[in-house]
């Protein structure tokens, strides 16, 4: 069983708000999960290197196939509708509340 | 004339020949939507302008005689996780409720080309984490077969939208079976189609390394149709590639395709080419949990391929059932980064707080549901520090292991027959609050993503409850057009 100090960890570094009755939750859940996921110890893994992607095209001549390091225009009204989309704002700016 | 049981290949010839329109084929299925989604659920908007509007072009290209594309004049839905040009999209999500897309997906938009008429956004479990369209934050979906059972998930809507001749087809998203299971559950035709076949852009980022875009349909034909107008190259979406299906020898020089060009891949002339197929059935997928029913149905369909001449051998995938313990452990930890955008402050539910981690907390803590928290939770945990090694490294060793498995597998055969689900559709409320069980039904399909690989899934019977049977085909990269041939034999 995983602790609930630890839980409430999980959720600060993840962002997430949430409440006495849902870190109980969470701790029987998150438990019962890790040690479902306790099986994969029994595979032998020595010297298998892992696959991050199922193409892996990423890893061989990447260069090749990136596209050209170039800006690219979009249409001007897809910034408009992105800044639009932003629910705190003042003119073209996004507003952010304060760090602290 | 019933115009709800077209095929598209009916509809594209009644509108050539002017039996119908495609503003009276639009009016006709947002009328059936009026009447059967009060029971189904499957739509969360329904986009009656745009449809009108669309069907309308359609008329009009016709009208001048103009050489139509099969899809002008279809009406189909959209899964609400891949973004419309100007319609909400939820993703089933409180976060998202009142979200308008910017822009549209390039599948969107490559089907808007085509002349589709959209009718409407289908549900879904939240963000698409999930196995029964249940974790949709808004309402179920029902099961069109059993108003009782769940439709699956997460493209329960779209299945569901489909199985009630509620549209002709439909777009649903792939991770780890969500187009593949609720096919299976709603009885009818699911593909999920190789990693790269499909743009993802504008696909909302569930596990961005097993995410796939495919077609939702009622005949296999349908669904061929479908993929070819959505597939291909994307510049905006770096892991599509390109492929020349006509000489079905993918163009990429890349280790993936390479690996994969040793045993040709001719398109199966239903009946006469079965004769040379080699069929791989993997004994793991045969094991106990597997409900009675599907199996004696499963087997029944292998028989039946059996008859028609292709060689059946059994075949091992020795990491089977490490798959899902593995899969889960990347998805999440995929999704813990994926879903950090959701941050209060760009777009989507906004909870102002008095500082910066007050918005943070609130607007996630309010806004996302319990599954979407549960797996943010898991993928911080599987990356944080002390535990990489052990969860995250370890799954992706994992997923090599299964790699080679199927590479292996692929060496002797053409095909792998499985089951789409170890059982058929289940009861609503049945295994929403126990989140392992419904993990656990995604046994079958997860491998398939975290492989990169095609797979369909058809119907090929009915259980004794009278529920929907799904056989899932699974095929060697890019030979999506041999699995639909192969699963064109089970209509």
């Amino acid at each position: 069983m995983i602790k609930k100090e630890e839980v409430k960890h999980i959720a600060k570094l993840a962002r997430l708000g949430i409440d006495a009755k849902e870190q109980e939750k969470f701790q029987k859940d998150l438990s019962a999960i890790l040690d479902y996921f306790e099986s994969l110890k029994k595979v032998e893994t020595e010297g298998i290197e892992p696959t991050f992607h199922p193409t892996e095209r990423f890893l061989e001549k990447s260069a090749e196939k990136m596209r050209e390091d170039k800006e690219k225009t979009a249409a001007p009204e897809l910034a408009e509708k992105l800044i639009e989309a932003a629910p705190d704002k003042e003119k073209r700016h996004i507003k952010v509340r304060a760090v602290f | 004339m019933e115009l709800e049981k077209l095929t598209i290949k009916e509809i594209h010839q009644g509108l050539m020949k002017k039996e119908f329109s495609a503003l009276e084929l639009a009016k006709r299925f947002l009328d059936i939507i009026g009447r059967k989604d009060k029971d189904i659920s499957a739509y969360l908007t329904i986009t009656d302008d745009l449809a009108v509007s669309q069907a309308k072009e359609a008329d009009e290209m016709i009208s001048k005689n103009q050489e139509i594309p099969l899809l002008a004049g279809v009406p189909m839905a959209v899964k609400d996780n891949i973004l419309i040009e100007g319609v909400k999209t939820t993703c089933a999500s409180k976060i998202l409720e009142q979200y308008i897309a910017p822009y549209d997906a390039t599948a969107v938009n490559k089907i808007k080309k085509e002349g589709a008429v959209i009718l409407g956004r289908t549900n879904l479990d939240e963000f698409a984490m999930g196995a029964s369209t249940e974790n949709s934050a808004f309402f179920p979906t029902k099961n069109p077969a059993d108003l009782s059972r769940v439709p699956g998930g997460s493209s329960g809507g779209s299945a569901a939208a489909v199985a009630a001749g509620m549209a002709v087809w439909a777009l649903g998203s792939d991770t780890g079976g969500s187009i593949r299971q609720p096919a299976s559950f709603c009885g009818v035709v699911g593909l999920k189609p190789t990693y790269g076949a499909v743009s993802r852009y504008g696909l909302v980022a569930f596990a961005s390394s097993l995410d796939q875009i495919g077609p939702i349909a009622r005949t296999v034909d349908d669904a061929e149709i479908a993929f070819n107008a959505i597939r291909g190259k994307d510049e905006r979406d770096m892991t599509s590639v390109e492929l020349n299906f006509k000489s079905q020898i993918p163009n990429s020089k890349s280790r993936f395709h390479r690996e994969y060009s040793t045993r040709s891949a001719q398109i199966p002339n239903p009946k006469s080419q079965i004769k040379n197929l080699v069929i791989g059935v993997p004994k793991e997928y045969f094991v106990k949990g597997i409900d009675s029913d599907v199996e004696k149905t499963i087997r029944n369909a292998i028989k039946k391929i059996e008859e028609l001449g292709a060689k059946i051998t059994e075949i091992t995938l020795p990491h089977t059932e490490y798959a899902l313990p593995a899969y889960y452990l990347i998805a999440t930890s995929e999704v813990s980064a994926n879903l950090a955008r959701y941050d209060g402050i760009k777009y989507g539910l906004s909870k102002q707080e008095k500082n910066l981690l007050g918005v943070y907390l609130e607007s996630r803590g309010k806004g996302l549901g319990v599954e979407v928290k549960r797996r943010i939770m898991l993928g911080t945990y599987a990356l944080s520090a002390g535990y990489y090694d052990t969860y995250y490294l370890k799954a992706q060793k994992v997923r090599t292991l299964l790699k080679k498995d199927f590479d292996e597998a692929f060496l002797k055969v053409d095909a792998i027959f499985t089951p789409v689900s170890p059982t058929a559709a289940f009861k609503i409320g049945e295994k929403i609050t126990d989140p392992l069980s419904m993990y656990l039904s995604d046994i079958f399909t997860v491998s398939v993503n975290l492989v990169g690989l095609p797979a369909v899934s058809v119907p090929v019977g009915l259980s004794a409850g009278g529920l929907p049977v799904g056989l899932q085909i699974i095929g060697k990269p890019f030979e999506e057009n041999k699995i639909l041939g192969i699963a064109k034999i089970y209509e």
